[in-house]
């Protein structure tokens, strides 16, 4: 690996990311508005899938039902507006706290759990909360919910698509700059420690259930703020979100990238989402594609597209 | 609620239960004996279910259709151990997720390309059909076959398990599959028959559903998080407590489905409690998995490690 030139990797990167931020200025000269779209989608499934990277990458905790979260702040968004509330500060707290309340009390009973058993728990919670939504039928039911407001924040409301845009670069490159500090930071490294040897973590005396509840409750909130910004790009909150193919897609992206990565995320999603776009253009029966694809990637990408190039400073091997 | 109508849900539970067992026997022991995550289980009760159908339009027998699906999915089973899963094994749990949704993604897109995204439907057999009076309760005579198979294909499993080489050995590699091999057993035969096995039963499972289900792309999915939570409460590799799992859950879910909306309607209005039902009973499930969980995490029926 030629992890002696981390500085190429990061202007590479910083090169990304100044292309994403003048990609709306480019869809305006090129009048193609459908770009913007295509790139707030992604942005927020990033978001999503850095705040599953928080757990899956560093804590090494598959969460199954992610999607869950996803879900829950695109129904705070929707229920909300359904009732005359489109303040978007009312609706990031509803969300918030939500979340916060949701990852606490799944993420208390499945941390009692490990292996294939953790899996199968988060994944069994996000579905109980799937059919939840399935069986409002004031809400839609099946079919979801259509949010006629968006969610307004005062001075920028959400819209507007070039400011629905920027918000979720900024929350992207928020938390990116967050993780890249918290990756070297004591809580960081407590909570790697967990993933590399747990029963080591406790022998030397962290509360290690605490520190993997502290971060599961955390990426179910910033999952919940990804989902209020994607109902905002849909106008629509459905149960569908919380499907466990979503849970699925978000592990690919996660995975894909290169896990336990600080950019990974970002660019498994991107990577996943083009892809995606391009075999749909291809054919009508593109799964039968990606579906191969993926299973390619796992079975000779062991890190990811960012350890397939190098990118990784600490090759870490996953046992 | 009268007597009959509680003894009707009684067998619906049986019959919901013994089609969950034929799904959780073989993947349990796939968990259990190869630490393998196989989400991809229920594309083999989906395609199973194609096969029948599409062996019993062409043929016009059953005979025929129950071949196609129990050679069909042993078959696939077969193919998906050696071509992907063996490769596998020695991996995290995570990669076994993702290659196994990959296989999803591609059964899935390949039913609806084959087979048309509307459902598929299935007739029941003519000399299956028609009600038989249990205890003055009228109960179709299929739903009873379903019952006698699936509980003629549990007995199939215990002989199997308990009596014979083969079952010694796959006893033997779920507790402790390294010390197996190191005894000299072909241990990667071992595990594509064990796979391939669970596809039998997937088919088996696929085959009697079909004519009381309608057969369509995705149909896996919905039974394998019921089949997952069979698994997790039965303890990981245990058939006998898949067994009992799948009769539990299968009882909840049907009592859930029937009583609680019945129940509901005293507090809200009917519709809305007609709603609420199925809800409430994938709810029951789940909760009861996440009691089992967190009261005993190696769940109701552990196989004993030594």
């Amino acid at each position: 690996m030629n992890a002696a030139t981390p500085s190429l990797w990061r202007g590479l990167f910083l090169v990304l990311l100044a292309a994403l931020a003048l990609a709306p200025v480019y869809a305006q000269w090129a009048s193609e508005p459908f770009i913007v779209t295509f790139l707030t989608r992604a942005l927020v499934f990033s978001l999503a899938a850095l705040s599953l990277n928080l757990i899956l990458g560093f804590a090494g905790l598959v969460s199954f039902g992610h999607a869950l979260y996803l879900g829950l702040g695109a129904y705070g968004v929707g229920l909300l507006a359904h009732h005359g509330v489109d303040n978007g500060w009312i609706q990031l707290l509803v969300t918030i706290l939500a979340c916060a309340l949701v990852g606490f009390v799944t993420g208390w009973v499945s941390l009692r759990t490990s292996g294939i058993s953790f899996i199968m728990i988060t994944l069994a919670f996000a579905q109980m909360f799937y059919y939840l939504f399935v069986s409002l039928k004031a809400y839609g039911g099946d079919d979801g919910l259509s949010i006629a407001s968006r969610s307004d924040f005062g001075l920028l409301s959400l819209g507007h698509a070039a400011t629905l845009y920027y918000v979720a670069l900024a929350c992207v490159v928020g938390v990116l700059i967050w993780t890249s500090r918290m990756v070297r930071a004591p809580y960081g490294m407590v909570l790697q420690g967990c993933r590399m040897n747990e029963t080591r973590m406790r022998a030397l005396g962290y509360p290690t259930r605490r520190y993997k509840l502290s971060a599961y409750v955390l990426a179910c909130v910033l999952a919940g703020v990804a989902g209020l910004l994607y109902a905002n790009l849909t106008g629509y909150a459905s149960p569908a979100y919380l499907s466990w193919t979503v849970s699925g897609e978000l592990i690919v992206m996660v995975v894909l990238g290169g896990m336990g990565t600080v950019a990974g995320p970002l660019i498994g999603t991107l990577a996943l989402l083009g892809c995606e776009e391009w075999l749909k253009s291809l054919t009508e029966h593109w799964p039968l594609i990606l579906g191969p694809l993926i299973v390619l990637v796992v079975l000779l990408a062991r890190r990811g597209l960012l350890g397939l190039l190098g990118a990784t400073g600490e090759a870490e091997a996953r046992a | 609620m009268t007597l009959s109508l509680f003894f009707i849900q009684l067998l619906n539970g049986l019959q919901l239960g013994v089609l969950l067992f034929m799904l959780s026997a073989g993947l349990t022991l796939v968990f259990g004996i190869m630490n393998f995550v196989n989400l991809a289980h229920g594309c083999l009760y989906m395609m199973g279910a194609y096969f029948a159908a599409t062996a019993f339009a062409a043929s016009g027998s059953f005979l025929v259709a129950a071949l196609a699906a129990v050679v069909g999915g042993g078959a696939l089973g077969w193919i998906v151990e050696r071509v992907m899963a063996q490769r596998l094994y020695q991996r995290d749990h995570l990669d076994q997720v993702l290659a196994t949704f990959g296989l999803i993604l591609f059964f899935n897109e390949l039913a609806r390309w084959v087979w048309g995204a509307s459902p598929y439907y299935m007739n029941i057999p003519e000399a299956l059909s028609g009600a038989v009076k249990v205890l003055g309760v009228s109960y179709p005579l299929y739903r009873f076959a379903i019952i006698a198979v699936g509980l003629l294909s549990a007995l199939a499993c215990w002989l199997l398990i308990r009596h014979t080489r083969v079952g010694m050995l796959i006893r033997a590699g779920s507790v402790n599959p390294d010390m197996v091999s190191a005894l000299g057993v072909n241990i990667q035969r071992l595990n594509a028959l064990v796979f391939s096995l669970g596809g039998v039963l997937a088919g088996v499972a696929g085959l009697m559903s079909g004519p009381i289900l309608s057969v369509q792309p995705g149909m896996g999915e919905p039974v394998l998080i019921l089949v997952m939570i069979v698994i997790v409460i039965g303890g990981i590799g245990s058939v006998h407590g898949a067994f009992y799992a799948a009769l539990i859950v299968g009882l909840i879910d049907t009592a859930g489905r029937a009583f609680l909306p019945l129940l509901l309607r005293e507090f809200i209005d009917r519709s809305a409690a007609q709603a609420a039902g199925p809800a409430i009973a994938s709810l029951l499930t789940c909760v009861f998995m996440a009691a089992v969980l967190a009261l005993r995490p190696q769940g109701l029926f552990p196989v004993r490690n030594a």
